[in-house]
């Protein structure tokens, strides 16, 4: 049975990082969480997010929420802003979904062309369109 | 919702947009009573009483409200449908505390799910401290951020390794007061 002691553990590690992390620039997760984002589906793809970056031991992440996107209908959805880069929005997201852009396109580099949200069931859209509604 | 926990999640959410700070979480699961009763409590800005009036009504709040209205609308015909009722009470400036109780064994009840992602996910959030109270019976659970934050000597809990401990951390302490039921 796990008590809040075994915490201690992992304080070390918990310090060594924070230190580490402040003359960083890193690269942030974050998915939608207003009630459409929650009924889709968004939680167990936000747990698909951390469990994979823990997974995969990656250190220069943050994983954050939002609220409402806009995008109802596009739900759940994850946007991923790395330093440098454009952001990346990727739509109708799931946990396997969520799994594969930890692993490709944070940890490979490599964009996760076909959950963009450029192309939807074969539909063409409009990144700035879209975020104007 | 599928889980009574995705609404809690939804009532959470609009506490973070509502910036609060702290949150009380309180399920009791008295099974012996046949009742479950979920309060949600926080320290944010608070609902005017005017928004309040029909807060419940998907239909009738303002547009820039509604999203906030929709979830709660959602949970309360949850609560409905098992014999029970969601009350919200607030005060501008103090907070909201949102009360949502049903029968235990109701046929509608949706199951409890997964309390613990619900409340790793509010976690994310870094300036928010949370209080979670977890009953089943007469055994409980309690999980105090600001204690957790004091062990590890930093505010940063919010990172992904801290906070699947917590979840799998929340999740045994729930089974072992559940007697496995969890
Ligand atoms: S209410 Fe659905 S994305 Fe905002």
């Amino acid at each position: 049975m796990k008590t809040l002691k075994e915490l201690e553990e992992i304080r070390q590690k918990t310090l060594d990082r924070v230190n580490q992390r402040k003359d960083r620039t890193t690269t942030r997760i974050v998915v939608g969480m207003a009630t459409c984002g929650i009924a889709a589906g968004a939680r167990p793809v936000l747990l698909a997010v951390m469990e994979e970056v823990e997974k995969l031991g990656l250190t220069d992440v943050t994983v954050a929420q939002t609220g409402c996107i806009g995008l109802c209908k596009m739900e759940p959805i994850v946007e991923v802003f790395k330093p440098g880069e454009e952001k990346v929005t990727y739509v109708k997201m799931d946990a396997d979904k969520a799994r594969r852009i930890v692993a490709e396109h944070i940890r490979d580099g490599k964009v996760v062309d076909e959950y963009t949200m450029h192309v939807v069931q074969g539909k063409i859209l409009n990144d700035y369109k879209a975020e104007k509604e | 919702m599928r889980e009574i926990s995705l609404h809690i999640m939804d009532i959470i959410e609009n506490s973070i947009t509502a910036n609060a700070t702290f949150i009380e979480v309180k399920i009791k699961e008295n099974i012996l009573d046949n009742l479950l009763i979920m309060k949600i409590k926080d320290n944010g800005k608070g609902i005017d009483s005017e928004t309040l009036k029909n807060i419940k009504d998907p239909f009738v709040t303002s547009r820039t409200t509604r999203k906030v209205g929709l979830g709660l609308s959602l949970f309360e015909a949850t609560c409905l449908r098992c014999n029970g009722y969601l009350d919200i009470k607030s005060e501008l400036g103090v907070g909201t505390e949102v009360t949502a109780v049903m029968e235990y064994n109701n046929i509608d009840r949706p199951p409890l799910g997964k309390m613990e992602e619900t409340i790793i996910s509010a976690l994310l959030n870094p300036g928010v401290d949370l209080v979670y109270e977890h009953y089943y019976n007469e055994k409980s659970f309690l999980l105090d951020t600001r204690e957790v934050k004091k062990i590890l000597g930093t505010e940063e809990i919010n990172t992904p390794d801290i906070l699947i401990w917590i979840k799998d951390y929340i999740k045994e302490n729930l089974k072992e007061i559940s007697g496995g039921a969890f």
